[in-house]
């Protein structure tokens, strides 16, 4: 079923879809960046995904692109799951905000903002949501220490 | 080398008799402020439910800070809550007690994080530490029965209530 | 003549908020204009205390998640786990009926203690004593099973910790054969009290569509006519080989979802009966060496079994490079876990996707337009706890 989903993507689509692959049963796409809106509104409308489980952002420290953002979602006809990912530069933290296509995508934005430190163009509030208002830095990045910036770092073995 | 003594009202007969009776009226009916923060607060609320009933030990659940003798701070405190707990400890009137029940009010608990306060001993002063994770109920009993001992234990509680001098706690 | 609204501010300090929640309200009157939700004074870093520690030491950390049903949170960990494994058949039947079992007594656990608070932020009292009396005997269960009262941290990556012990089949019967009178009791108490009704009817209406674009999940989305579980569509353990109902209602009020969760506590007593039928002696962990902790016989008295021990503890297990995202049909809605594995003993990532984060999106489009106390029965008619949303 997730197979047809993705030829149907790469017909419309074409070369905005960058790469797919398939693990343990689930099937992920890679798309561009700056079309996303599109995309989504498309898998929606024709596709049948009407809901967004989840977006989030994940930080691979070290490579480039740095940041991705997944957006998880599920279609209730189909009773499907599909996952689609976005690459983001470090220098560019930014992606087009999908919170007009799902309206549930507004505070996971807000959340990838508030830890991830990635911005989301045209979001109609965002600010922090989970840290306080004033905080500074990003927590879940990689190079942000567990224990917070102002606590010496454990020397022990943790795990 | 002039440590100062507190100024009390003696130790007379009749003072610890008045001091005795001010200590069990306060001990035998604490008001706790309801302040379930997490995980802890489910074990706080089935303390008080009818298994483990709190009520027969006088202790009634205020939502207000202005009418409450202890406040028992249940579940993990953040950076961001932190605030909003001195000022309801502020709001308290005197005498007030602390109690902080779990590993996360009295050490931080699991979470060594970025965001969470490592003990509340940090910002207020503890009288009673219940450890767990969660602390069963009848850990609860315990901690308040503790802090009844304590309160029992103090001199010069009915010379401070009419003005004169402090409450002194033995050690 | 001018008006003007009054601000007020509710919580984080508020008996009726389950939880830390602040709410800043505008008010016209009694009437609510706008309410915004202020959420993260809970919030712990457990996704980031994650990434360090290996997979087997995640499973306590998820526990503290939604506190009011921890096997749940355990489950839906356990499972992504094992789907990164890719040992998700190698589980053994009577570990998967075990799960079932456990995942239905967490459900009526949580769905009594939502009962509690809701009417006790509404009023009825009783009600509150009564679940929480109910609730005791399920606790009972889980310290015998696992030792704790409420952070049970009872399933492992490839089946139990433990086995059931003596007797405790007998026991989980007897409390799965009282609850339907138990929930007459409570039914009894409030479904046909004048007060509740108007309490509750026509309070917090959401419709399907809305629902289903704000994200709502669970017993909400149920109740505003959306046919959709997890356990029946996106089926994990053995549920497809169990027969239960799922209520569906379409009013979407606040009356709708209390019917919904009461059916859903009958379908669950039903659903614990059938996987105790099913029960037959077995083993309880998967035939996974590199994975799972071999029995503490063969440690003592084999050099594989010892060798196997000391790397599951001291290191962990290793799963392949890639990411899975598993939903499970938690108390509270869709519980989703997606997590990224680079090949080392820690996850990488692991994010957790909770149900009340997303219902309480919900809460200020609900609430426009009603009174300040239609304010409190709608979050509690959310079912939301502190502990998911912020994490």
């Amino acid at each position: 079923m997730s197979k047809q989903v993705v030829e149907k993507l790469k017909a419309e689509f074409g070369a905005l879809v960058l790469a797919e692959a398939e693990h343990r049963g689930e099937t992920t796409v890679t798309v561009e960046r700056t079309e996303i809106v599109k995309i989504c509104t498309f898998l929606r409308d024709a596709c049948g995904y009407n809901l967004l489980s989840d977006l989030c952002g994940v930080d691979y420290l070290g490579r480039t692109p740095r940041f991705e953002v997944v957006y998880n979602m599920y279609s209730i006809s189909a009773k499907t799951r599909l996952r689609v990912k976005v690459l983001v530069e470090e220098a560019d933290a930014s992606v087009d905000t999908v919170s007009g296509v799902w309206s549930t995508a507004n505070w996971h934005e807000r959340e990838c903002w508030d830890l991830m430190g990635i911005s989301f163009n045209n979001h109609p509030d965002l600010r922090r949501i989970l840290m306080p208002a004033d905080w500074q830095g990003h927590p879940l990045r990689k190079d942000y220490p567990v224990q917070g910036p102002d606590r010496e770092p454990y020397q022990g073995r943790l795990s | 080398m002039g440590v100062e003594q507190t100024k009390t009202l003696g130790n007379g007969f009749v003072t610890t008799s008045l001091d005795k009776l001010v200590n069990w009226s306060r001990a035998k009916s604490l008001w706790p402020m309801t302040f379930g923060l997490a995980c802890c607060a489910i074990e706080m609320m089935a303390a008080g439910a009818a298994r483990f009933d709190l009520d027969r030990m006088g202790v009634l659940f205020r939502a207000s800070p202005r009418q409450a003798d202890v406040i028992i701070i249940a579940g993990t405190v953040t950076k961001k809550m932190l605030p909003v707990i001195k000022t309801v400890y502020e709001q308290m009137p005197e005498p007030k007690y602390v109690i902080a029940m779990g590993a996360c009010a009295s050490s931080g608990g699991v979470f060594d994080t970025y965001s969470v306060v490592q003990g509340i001993d940090e910002e207020l002063p503890v009288d009673v530490y219940v450890p767990g994770c969660p602390p069963r109920p009848e850990g609860l009993l315990y901690g308040l029965m503790k802090l009844q001992e304590k309160i029992m234990k103090e001199r010069n509680s009915f010379g401070a209530a009419i003005g004169v001098g402090e409450v002194v706690n033995e050690a | 003549m001018a008006t003007e609204t009054m601000t007020i501010n509710m919580g984080p300090q508020h008996p009726s908020t389950h939880g830390v929640l602040q709410l800043v309200l505008e008010l016209d009157g009694e009437v609510v204009v706008k309410a915004t939700p202020h959420i993260g004074f809970l919030h712990r870093g457990t996704e980031k205390l994650s990434e360090h520690r290996t997979y087997h030491q995640v499973i306590p950390l998820t526990d503290r998640l939604d506190y009011l049903a921890p096997m749940s949170n355990n489950l839906g960990y356990v499972l992504a786990v094992e789907k990164l494994l890719g040992i998700t058949d190698k589980i053994p039947e009577r570990a998967n009926n075990i799960r079932v079992i456990m995942a239905e007594l967490t459900r009526i656990k949580s769905h009594l203690v939502w009962l509690a608070t809701h009417a006790l932020d509404i009023g009825a009292m009783t009600v509150f004593l009564y679940c929480f009396r109910e609730r005791e005997e399920i606790t009972d269960i889980y310290e015998k099973v696992s030792g704790a009262r409420m952070t049970t941290n009872y399933f492992r990556v490839g089946g139990l910790c433990d086995d059931l012990p003596e007797g405790l089949d007998a026991e989980i019967r007897a409390f799965a054969e009282s609850m339907p009178g138990h929930l007459e009791t409570y039914e009894g108490l409030l479904t046909g009290n004048k007060i509740w009704q108007k309490r509750t009817m026509d309070v917090g209406v959401i419709s399907g569509e809305d629902a289903v674009d704000i994200g709502l999940t669970g017993a909400a989305l149920r109740a505003s006519g959306v046919d959709w579980d997890l356990r029946r569509d996106a089926s994990y353990c053995n549920y497809d080989e169990f027969d239960f109902e799922v209520p569906v209602r379409t009013e979407g009020d606040t009356f709708a979802r209390y019917k919904v969760r009461l059916d859903e506590m009958r379908q669950a007593s039903r659903i614990i009966l059938q996987a105790l039928d099913k029960l037959k002696p077995g083993p309880i962990l998967a035939d996974c060496p590199q994975v799972c902790l071999p029995p503490k016989k063969d440690v003592v008295n084999t050099i594989e079994g010892l060798i196997h021990h000391f790397k599951i503890i001291t290191e962990g297990f290793t799963p392949e490079e890639g990411e899975v995202y598993v939903g499970i049909e938690a108390p509270k809605g869709e519980l989703g876990y997606y997590l990224v594995s680079d090949g080392s003993t820690h996850p990488y990532r692991m994010k957790v996707r909770p149900p009340s984060f997303v219902n309480l999106q919900a809460l200020p489009q609900m609430v426009e337009g009603a009174l300040l106390a239609d304010v409190i029965a709608t979050i509690g008619t959310l079912d939301i706890v502190l502990g998911e949303i912020d994490r």
